[in-house]
């Protein structure tokens, strides 16, 4: 276990013990990693850094609402295929109908090129949660069998199942048929330490001293009554933002100037500015004790 | 210690939770047992991970999880190789006694049952005795809940259990099949072109379809709505049936989802196990609190984006007006609609001028009163526009 935490690190991810399990549970018996947390907690880096990791291909499918099989699993070249057809007609050519269904013609689609990809393949369900139940009752079939049929092709099959991780923003609760075939982790905001070391990993050129500040700032954000709470993401955005100006020490001025790359809610900006002076004492606290 | 009796001790801790009321079913044991087989030697973190990552699927369930885990895998010394030991004791069967909540008398069944007979047989006894009941159905209409008799009350329970209520609908993204109009579909209209030798004789249409609206009670129980909150958690049990997204919550000082309580079929069942749930009926008010418990907790799960949500209260608040005043902006930018049922408004003398009810109003879109039965049918009317 301590391995995989090293090699993750090496990919300039780092997880605590219990994600790190979960991984590593989900790449040796071949199951779904399904992931949930807040915004910024780092779910789609998950899938990104596993296939780095373990040398393959990503392959994303991000979800929206709408989404349906031809755009998640494959769709035929239409225009083409009639284009085709239209010519063989004019060359009076022997007209075969499966000529018009071979493979040039198939849009390879995310679901399909992770069957095709099979092991070679990290397959990244992003947000699931956005797209509606009838998808989500699809994508099981998919995920159980990783096999599909195309009726004028035939049977497309993974000779083995690629690693498959799904985010949800948990803006609704997935369904319990999808949650039983999957391990399941929630990642939560990270401890103090472990944010200034994910800075100091993500944002090399951040003082170790501001790293503290902002770690320290964002973990107090957090626990102030802000409607949308900052994630890692907005952290590291932060400290690159104030490492660009120059800054070596948080102060009222610059955290004012810079709050909007942490809080991109108007109230939650107000509140932060009402309490700006507190929060930067608070930042600061740490380094002279 | 033998294999058999690891694999036990596991299957165990699976039925354990079980037990305790957690969704895991023998798939989701299974994937544990293999898991732990994976990482063996086990020490007690990895066991731990990996039953958290295999056996349960929310964040509210960990909890619970915890517990049982501290308490099957007790003893597990540090000195054993598989870190799996039988506990010193069996598990006590419960956490000792369960404290009883105090009694609340959410009063319905017997009497409106004993009515309810009454109203069938009066049938074969001729007009005459149906248009009695009718007309004492309109009388019951316009009559406020507060001055309801015992046996007035268990009628309109009936009535109020006999509203139908339909829900708005909003366009989906998604597109369907559409035998008249809408978008060209390209996939369709060539399969059809297959029976026809190619030529597209046959054209397919493809449009947007429709989707009910999520619905969201919000049920003041505190002591000045008393009165009222019997009547509006039947109206509550009525609006389940509605749809799939129906969410219902009590609050006094605290807030209580009773969604799944109401989603029985038998509704005086249901309304005592609300009664039980709630801790603060007939408490104060904090409205600013409870809402903004619903927006960061439920804000995501509950569907409260693109949501009716109906908020039934006297607008009395004990609480900092501000906060609810802020809460209200919020919830307003979320829903769809925010309807504010307050029973006060039934009387021709109120105005909103408790400062509570000032500071919400300007985020309401529709202001109702709730007082008496026409008023239930009202805010019905109003849910489905």
């Amino acid at each position: 276990m301590e391995e995989l935490q090293e090699a993750l690190r090496r990919e300039h991810y780092l997880a605590d013990r219990g994600l790190a399990t979960a991984i590593f549970l989900a790449v040796s018996l071949d199951k779904p990693l399904l992931l949930e947390g807040e915004a910024g907690v780092g779910k789609t880096e998950v899938a990104k850094v596993l296939a780095s990791l373990l040398g393959r291909r990503l392959i994303r499918l991000q979800c929206y609402e709408g989404i349906d099989a031809s755009q998640a699993l494959y769709e035929w070249n239409y225009s083409r295929q009639l284009i085709a057809a239209r010519a063989m007609e004019a060359e009076r050519a022997e007209a075969h109908v499966e000529d018009l269904f071979g493979p040039e013609f198939l849009l390879e689609r995310p679901l399909l090129a992770a069957i095709r990809a099979g092991a070679g393949a990290v397959l990244l369900v992003d947000e699931l949660d956005r797209a509606d139940d009838e998808f989500e009752a699809f994508l099981l079939e998919i995920l159980s069998e990783f096999a599909v049929t195309i009726p004028e092709i035939g049977p497309v099959v993974a000779p083995e199942p690629p690693a498959v991780v799904v985010t949800s923003n948990r803006t609704r609760e997935l369904h319990d048929a999808l949650k039983r075939r999957c391990l399941y982790h929630w990642i939560d905001h990270p401890s103090l330490e472990r944010e200034v070391e994910i800075i100091e990993l993500r944002a090399p050129g951040v003082s170790r001293t501001l790293a503290r500040e902002v770690a320290r700032a964002v973990a107090r954000l957090r626990e102030m009554d802000v409607a949308k709470r900052p994630g890692v993401a907005e952290t590291i955005d932060w400290a690159n933002a104030l490492a660009f100006l120059g800054v070596e020490h948080l102060d009222g001025e610059v955290a004012a100037a810079t709050l909007g790359a942490v809080l991109k809610d108007h109230e939650d900006q107000e509140l932060a500015r009402a309490r700006l002076g507190e929060l930067i004492e608070e930042a600061g606290a740490g380094e002279d004790g | 210690m033998a294999e058999a009796d690891v694999l036990a001790r596991l299957v165990g801790f699976g039925r354990e939770l079980r037990r305790l009321g957690l969704p895991v079913g023998t798939g989701r044991i299974l994937t544990f047992c293999r898991a732990a087989a994976v990482l063996a030697p086990l020490d007690p973190a990895s066991l731990y991970w990996a039953g958290r990552a295999s056996l349960i699927s929310r964040p509210e369930d960990v909890e619970v999880y915890d517990r049982a885990f501290e308490r099957w895998f007790a003893a597990a010394g540090p000195g054993e190789g598989a870190g799996l030991v039988v506990p010193g004791s069996p598990p006590p069967d419960g956490d000792g006694v369960r404290e009883e909540p105090p009694e609340v008398e959410v009063e319905v069944g017997g009497r409106a049952a004993a009515w309810r007979p009454a109203e069938e047989g009066a049938e074969p006894e001729g007009e005459a005795s149906v248009r009695l009941v009718a007309s004492a159905a309109e009388v019951l209409r316009t009559k406020s809940f507060e001055a309801l008799t015992e046996e007035e009350r268990a009628r309109t329970a009936w009535l109020i259990r006999d509203l139908e209520l339909r829900l708005p609908e909003r366009r989906t993204r998604r597109l369907r099949p559409d035998p008249r109009s809408g978008r060209f579909d390209v996939r369709r209209t060539l399969r059809r072109a297959v029976r026809t030798h190619g030529e597209p004789f046959h054209r397919a249409w493809r449009s947007r379809g429709s989707r009910t609206r999520p619905l969201v009670l919000v049920l003041d129980v505190s002591g000045s709505m008393a009165p009222y909150s019997r009547a509006l958690l039947q109206f509550a049990f009525a609006a389940m049936a509605a749809g799939r997204k129906v969410e219902a919550f009590c609050f006094g000082t605290r807030l209580t989802r009773v969604t799944r309580t109401l989603r029985t079929r038998d509704p005086d069942r249901a309304l005592r196990e609300v009664g039980r749930l709630v801790e603060d009926w007939e408490g104060g008010t904090r409205i600013g609190e409870s809402l903004r418990a619903l927006l960061d907790g439920w804000s995501q799960r509950a569907a409260l984006r693109g949501a009716v949500v109906v908020l039934c209260s006297d607008g009395l608040e004990r609480g900092d007006p501000e906060l609810l005043r802020r809460q209200m902006e919020r919830l307003h930018r979320l829903a769809h609609r925010v309807v504010w049922v307050n029973p006060l408004k039934g009387s021709p003398r109120y105005e909103p001028l408790a400062r509570g009810m000032a500071a919400a109003l300007p985020s309401v879109d529709v202001f109702l009163p709730g007082h008496n039965l026409a008023s239930l049918e009202e805010l019905a009317g109003v849910l489905a526009g």
